[in-house]
């Protein structure tokens, strides 16, 4: 086991690696320099080369970059608040996106949890069906449409919400947003849980159980959901993924000061530095959720841990 | 010591062989299978219906009407939906907010069924021109899937050893990072626009199908007929398409069934972020970022793409989840 999660560690660490090398590769590629100035002479523009490091070797370079980012320091924004350090940027806008995020997590596994086992416990019934086509409904229809429709319909037509972000009350501001966010959690889950849940229920312990007479609800509670729940662990990791992409849209639907819509700010003004980090965060986001559904997936499903050695 | 006569021995037709032997090939059989299931399937069905209206209007769509996508009439801007016959129901009649710029603006005879945007282009031939955008994509990201994503897994699962670790490596590292940044960073790089989409897709699409693929071919090397068809002399190439490839193709149907509506969706996403086609090019996902901008004045422009993108997806997903039931009904997935 601590082999495994050596193993599992390493290679995080070095998929990070990767993308820093990939970020400070598209920087070469971007066009221009800082001194770009038609006044400098040329023996100007060398001495400026040399006094920020701009004429050492590619790798020399590489290496005071990560140093930067490991500090935290991705320079200053370019465009969208000239001359402010990225981080001071970011920062704030932090806890919004991830408060949205987890909340959307949070409402969209319950009630995929709930739906799941309802429709994986009766199976080919009328709760089955019509569980199965929520689930496929909040899978298909892409999570900005969601948004779209709620702020038309409650927050414009019905007035229950309003249809922007309030800085003075952040936790109803954030009802609409996180709805949008959590349907394809939802969808998700429900539809792996339901699988999930027919295959425990068909297997041999289940027969036994049941065999020795245990009511069918207690079977499904203490023992079907128990196993199928484990495997849920699985898809955090790709939902997490799925939450920052839907944040992006439902964030600049409503306009929450979120990253999200801070990044879509970014790209559209071009401003490099600002979606440097917040990929990076994305990405190490992505990666340490990974790692933690590895590891604990190992830990509470021993099967795990003999099939992948250690 | 037992004599055999001729009444214990049954003469048989050379032509009933033929029949028994075709009888027992198992492709056919499997597609019927497959097939008769499918058809049991009602979501799929209704989802496959729902396509193939919904490419016959991208087709003939922008032809019906009687304007064309991309031309621009001044007066004409910012109309609501109008329909012809729906008009007498007072559904579609070209109302907005309780007055009616038809009949203020004079154009009397004038009808665009899904309205106009902000320049005044007939919305009803962009919704169908970007549907056809849409799969365009669709197809792109069954192509990768076929010729990437199939390709790289039968090599790494086929031949196993050290080529299959480093393969096996190569995908840990692309499907550690999100494809959201993956597509972000070559943004950045590249110009927006359907190259930069189909290099995304090019980057990330073909993981998941690589993937199942590789762990198929895992399995089916092992078994006897490959064995057999090893024994007989049968080269790699042989092996891989005539033994590995034909047990497989269920499962490679399913899987770029549910690769396009992932394609559709980053395509109009990008648009929303300001990262995909740019306008003029009307593509839903391009309609949708332009509508909403205007959605509580106008909200025709946003709602006609939202309608037909969703249902799009929608079917795609149905038709996916009927045909992974019909290939194999066990197969777990999501």
């Amino acid at each position: 086991m601590v082999q495994y999660i050596t193993k599992r560690i390493l290679w995080s660490f070095l998929t990070l690696f990767i993308i820093i090398f990939l970020l400070f590769l598209l920087l070469q590629f971007m066009p221009g320099s800082p001194f770009d100035d038609e006044k400098l002479t040329e023996a100007q523009r060398i001495l400026m080369y040399a006094k920020y490091g701009l004429d050492q070797p590619f790798f020399v370079r590489f290496g005071i970059y990560i140093q930067n980012i490991l500090k935290g320091d991705f320079g200053i924004s370019l465009a969208l608040q000239k001359n402010m350090l990225v981080q001071d940027i970011i920062t704030p806008r932090l806890g919004i996106s991830v408060r949205i995020g987890l909340q959307a997590l949070l409402l969209g596994t319950t009630l995929g949890i709930i739906f799941g086992v309802i429709s994986g416990s009766f199976k080919n019934t009328w709760y089955d069906t019509f569980t199965t086509f929520i689930a496929v409904l909040g899978v298909s229809v892409p999570s900005y449409v969601f948004a779209l429709l709620l702020s038309y319909f409650l927050g414009y037509k019905l007035r229950i919400f309003s249809i922007t972000f309030k800085h003075g009350e952040p936790l109803m501001s954030s009802i609409l947003p996180t709805i949008s966010l959590s349907m394809f959690v939802m969808a998700q889950t429900t539809r792996f849980l339901r699988t999930e849940l027919i295959e425990v229920l068909g297997s041999e312990y289940i027969k036994l159980v049941t065999a020795k007479g245990v009511k069918r609800h207690l079977v499904i509670l203490r023992h079907g959901i128990r196993n199928a729940m484990i495997s849920v662990v699985t898809i955090l990791g790709p939902l997490t993924v799925t939450l920052m992409t839907g944040s992006l849209v439902v964030e600049r639907v409503y306009g929450v000061p979120g990253i999200g819509d801070l990044l879509v700010e970014g790209i559209l003004t071009n401003d490099y530095n600002i979606i440097v980090m917040i990929a990076f965060i994305y990405s190490a986001l992505y990666i340490f959720m990974n790692l933690s559904v590895d590891i604990l997936y190992g830990l509470i499903d021993p099967r795990i841990r003999v099939a992948k050695g250690g | 010591m037992s004599e055999y006569t001729s009444d214990q021995f049954k003469r048989m037709n050379i032509d009933d062989l033929a029949m028994e032997e075709t009888s027992m090939q198992a492709p056919p059989r499997f597609f019927k299978d497959a097939f008769t299931r499918f058809k049991k399937n009602k979501g799929g069905l209704i989802g496959l219906v729902a396509i193939g209206m919904i490419l016959l209007l991208a087709v003939i769509g922008p032809m019906l009407g009687e304007h064309t996508y991309n031309v621009i009439v001044k007066e004409h801007i910012d109309l609501p939906a109008r329909i012809p016959w729906f008009e007498g129901f007072g559904l579609f009649d070209g109302s907005v907010q309780g007055y009616n710029p038809y009949v203020n603006r004079g154009l009397t005879d004038v009808y665009y069924w899904f309205g106009t945007d902000n320049l005044g282009r007939d919305l009803w031939a962009r919704v169908w021109m970007g549907t056809r955008i849409s799969f365009f994509v669709a197809i792109v990201a069954v192509a990768i899937d076929v010729v990437i994503g199939i390709t790289y897994g039968l090599v790494s699962g086929y031949f196993g050893g050290k080529v299959d670790m480093v393969m096996q490596r190569v995908v840990e590292v692309i499907s550690g990072i999100p494809n959201l940044v993956v597509v972000i960073l070559l943004m950045l790089v590249l110009k927006p626009g359907l190259t930069s989409i189909i290099l995304a897709l090019m980057i990330t699409g073909w993981i998941s199908m690589s993937r199942v693929v590789r762990s198929q071919v895992l399995k089916i090397k092992e078994m006897e007929y490959v064995l057999a068809a090893k024994t007989l002399g049968a080269t790699s190439f042989i092996i891989i398409f005539k033994e590995v490839l034909p047990n497989i193709v269920g499962q490679i149907i399913v899987m770029t069934m549910f690769s396009i509506p992932s394609a559709i969706f980053y395509e109009s996403f990008l648009a929303f972020i300001g990262l995909g086609l740019q306008p003029p090019t009307a593509s839903l996902g391009v309609l949708i970022s332009r509508g909403y901008q205007a959605m509580l004045t106008y909200p025709h422009m946003v709602l006609f793409p939202v309608i037909v993108l969703s249902i799009l997806m929608l079917s795609f997903n149905l038709v996916a989840d009927g045909l992974r039931d019909a290939f194999d009904p066990k197969m777990k997935g999501f």
